[in-house]
């Protein structure tokens, strides 16, 4: 059965509709990309998940739950984690302050000390600054930051949200070898991403979005191929 | 000396009082982003609640105490449950207009229930003097003193320490990415909103002890001030607030006392000259932070 799975799902913003009925599935352990251009509606579908915005209609089921009729506050809760674009890290606060307030909404003190030495040991450089405040940390860092704040809640699916942008080359591939190697370690991705080719060698499947609808779906390597999305997507 | 020494701690009574209001400001703007007009008139109510719990119940005076910083609590609560949630998605303009309403609906309360005559308040808190360095201290300003530095020390641990607080700063940063954290945007606001009313429901207390007497618009003029003493310091900084509070309480007797006659009537407005003359150097106040945000 899917992880999650989204319903012919429709969302507005005031009286423009960014998403025009959208339906896919991320199964347990996948790694799946949604790949489109500017206004394509990726970002919104990650925003409705997780709850930032309400969607007008369709269903958005996690585990067996439904998530349309539930507070932002408590979806963290049931296993989503959001790595939101353009980091939104706590500026004014220290690295250590940032990552214990993505361990918000669990209480054993024991286990979440284990949790940061897992965060530690993933991203060495957050250990080096964790009384930094994180306003002052560069911009890759600034993204291991968020996305290490993400995995302190122990998220069975995570949501990222252009986790590249902004970031030079060699980050990049960094980037996407943590996205990688979290996903080994269990968990599901849910990636959005502008950078459809390095996107597309780590997913497992991916969706194609024009403006608020899917126009193409398949396996990753096929998509790599096509010879539409090398043309829309890849540049080539 | 002896009266230039005597106009300082006048000022830092006064300036303890409106920090601790200043406060209550400068976290509701820094959670909500909103200016709470209204937050002024919790002290008149604070201190009318003084009255009917001391004066015409008699009560004793440390339950009577506990009930007027709980009365205020209570009061932040309803009135934020009441007037400024419904409006968290409207234009700030509306959500300021509201709080517009809100201060005169508590003035008129007032009117109507104690009327327009100023109400005396019996010396509720009498504590012999003190010798400070040579000057008479009045025990009632120590009292200011010591209760204001613990507060402060208090809210600052609270803040820094506690998961709540830091939920608080997280709120005040960013609300989006903190409902991604799982926190509780609305009961955050809430909570802000009970701990500042609880903190001018202190101060009301303080003023009480200190000048004895209460009207419907004592709040008023008492919180404008301390919402320049909240620019003053810078919006949303709590240190900012302490300061601020301290200094507009110093210019105001300063200038009080030393002005040459005719001037030191206008004791009043004078802080608010050097609110603009600060606000022209630096529009952020004494200790805001300019939002650079790296992209």
């Amino acid at each position: 059965m899917a992880m999650l799975t989204i319903n012919d799902l429709h969302v507005y913003y005031g009286v423009i509709q960014a998403i025009k009925g959208i339906s896919f599935e991320v199964n347990e352990g996948e790694v799946i990309a949604l790949i489109g251009a500017n206004g394509a509606g990726k970002t919104t579908i990650l925003h409705t998940i997780t709850g930032l915005i309400a969607a007008r209609s369709g269903s958005i089921i996690f585990q067996g739950q439904k998530l349309t009729k539930t507070p932002a506050h408590r979806i963290v809760k049931m296993g989503i984690a959001h790595v939101p674009e353009g980091r939104r890290i706590f500026s004014h606060l220290t690295v250590y302050e940032n990552l214990q307030l993505g361990a918000y909404t669990r209480g054993d003190k024991a286990e979440i000390e284990a949790s940061l030495e897992t965060v530690y040991r993933r991203f060495p450089r957050l250990k080096e600054r964790k009384n930094q405040v994180a306003g002052t940390l560069s911009g890759g860092e600034q993204q291991m930051l968020a996305i290490g704040r993400a995995l302190m809640s122990r998220p069975k699916l995570i949501l990222m949200d252009e986790p590249s942008m902004g970031l030079s080359p060699i980050l990049v591939s960094e980037i996407f070898d943590i996205i990688k190697s979290i996903s080994e370690g269990g968990t599901t991705v849910l990636l959005v991403e502008q950078n459809a080719k390095k996107a597309l060698t780590i997913a497992d499947r991916a969706y194609v979005l024009e403006t608020g609808k899917i126009v193409l779906s398949g396996n990753a390597q096929d998509l790599i191929n096509d010879e539409s999305v090398k043309k829309a997507y890849l540049g080539e | 000396m002896q009266q230039f020494i005597m106009t300082l701690i006048d000022g830092i009574n006064l300036g303890s009082v409106y920090a601790l209001v200043a406060l209550g400001y400068t976290m509701v703007y820094g959670i909500a982003k909103m200016l709470n007009f209204a937050h002024g008139d919790i002290i008149m109510v604070g201190a009318y609640t003084i009255v009917v719990f001391i004066t015409r119940l008699s009560i004793s005076v440390p339950l009577a105490m506990i009930l007027c910083v709980a009365f205020c609590a209570l009061l932040g609560f309803v009135v934020e449950k009441l007037a400024y949630k419904p409006l968290r998605h409207a234009t700030p303009l509306s959500v300021l207009i509201t709080a517009i309403g809100v201060s005169y609906l508590l003035q008129n309360l007032a009117l109507l229930i104690f009327g327009t005559n100023r109400q005396f308040i019996v010396r509720f808190i009498d504590v012999g003097n003190f010798n400070l360095f040579g000057v008479s201290v009045s025990g009632i300003s120590v009292i200011i003193w010591v209760t204001t530095i613990v507060i402060m020390i208090g809210l600052y641990t609270f803040i820094k320490k506690t998961k709540l607080g830091r939920a608080m700063l997280a709120v005040s940063e960013d609300k989006g990415a903190a409902q991604l954290m799982g926190i509780n945007v609305n009961r955050t606001i809430s909570i802000t909103f009970v701990i500042g009313s609880a903190l001018a429901g202190v101060a009301s207390i303080l003023y009480s002890a200190k000048y004895l007497n209460v009207d419907p618009y004592t709040g008023s003029l008492f919180g404008i001030k301390a919402f320049a003493a909240a620019v003053f310091g810078g919006i949303g900084s709590i240190p900012g607030a302490m300061i601020g509070g301290l200094l507009i309480g110093l210019i105001e007797a300063l200038t009080a006392s030393y002005l040459p006659f005719n001037l030191n009537a206008a004791s009043d407005g004078f802080a608010f000259v050097i609110l603009i003359i600060m606000l022209v150097l630096k529009p952020t106040g004494l200790l805001g932070k300019k939002n650079t945000e790296k992209v």
